[in-house]
């Protein structure tokens, strides 16, 4: 199995954010928001992290 | 009007707010060794069984992109750090040892991302076994 670096990310973030909501909110509204949340900021993250590196590079 | 409330404190400090019940000990512990498997014993089964697929596919993934799993006697601090992270996953790295996968050195960026899937799977791993504990002492629903 060979997964793009995007592609890892994007799976790691699917998984850790599901269990990140799971694990740090009560309800399951609130579990569901934050497990959202934090997918956005691992890919969002991504996307900073790569614009910085594409930029360090040129 | 006093001698209760010093009888109220006193009792307070000797009951602890969430006792510490067996279950609140077993859970967190087959929490560990099955992921999810704290949640289903708790019957939040839900949970259990999102926690269940998400570390169990994670684990997955970093052996099909060839991640090496960590032995305990690494020698090396960072060998060490990662058989902890790998351990999390209870029976699947025990599966995964007495199966010998694993067992290669990082040679290429996708293998490096598998170690880093193991390890993270063990680690979401100890935060869901935590988190049954807490579901057990009464601290979460």
């Amino acid at each position: 199995m060979s997964l793009s670096h995007f592609t890892s990310a994007v799976v790691f973030a699917v998984f850790a954010s599901i269990v990140f909501g799971i694990t740090q909110r009560n309800s399951m509204i609130e579990q569901v928001k934050y497990g959202l949340y934090c997918f956005a900021l691992f890919v969002g993250g991504v996307f900073v992290a790569g614009w910085v590196m594409a930029l360090i590079r040129r | 009007m006093a001698k209760p409330i010093a009888e109220k404190s006193k009792n307070a400090a000797v009951l602890p707010e969430y006792p510490l019940t067996t279950m609140a000990v077993v859970a967190p512990i087959v929490g560990w060794l099955i992921p999810g498997g704290g949640h289903l014993l708790l019957k939040r089964y839900g949970r259990g069984i999102l926690l269940m697929v998400s570390v169990v596919a994670m684990f997955a993934i970093g052996l099909g992109m060839q991640g090496r799993i960590y032995k305990p006697n690494g020698g090396d601090i960072l060998d060490i750090l990662g058989f902890v992270g790998d351990v999390g996953s209870g029976i699947l790295y025990f599966v995964a040892r007495i199966m010998d996968w694993g067992n290669i050195m990082a040679a290429n960026a996708a293998a490096d991302y598998g170690k880093t899937f193991l390890i993270a799977a063990g680690l979401l791993n100890f935060i869901a076994a935590a988190d049954a504990h807490h579901i057990a002492l009464g601290k979460k629903p």
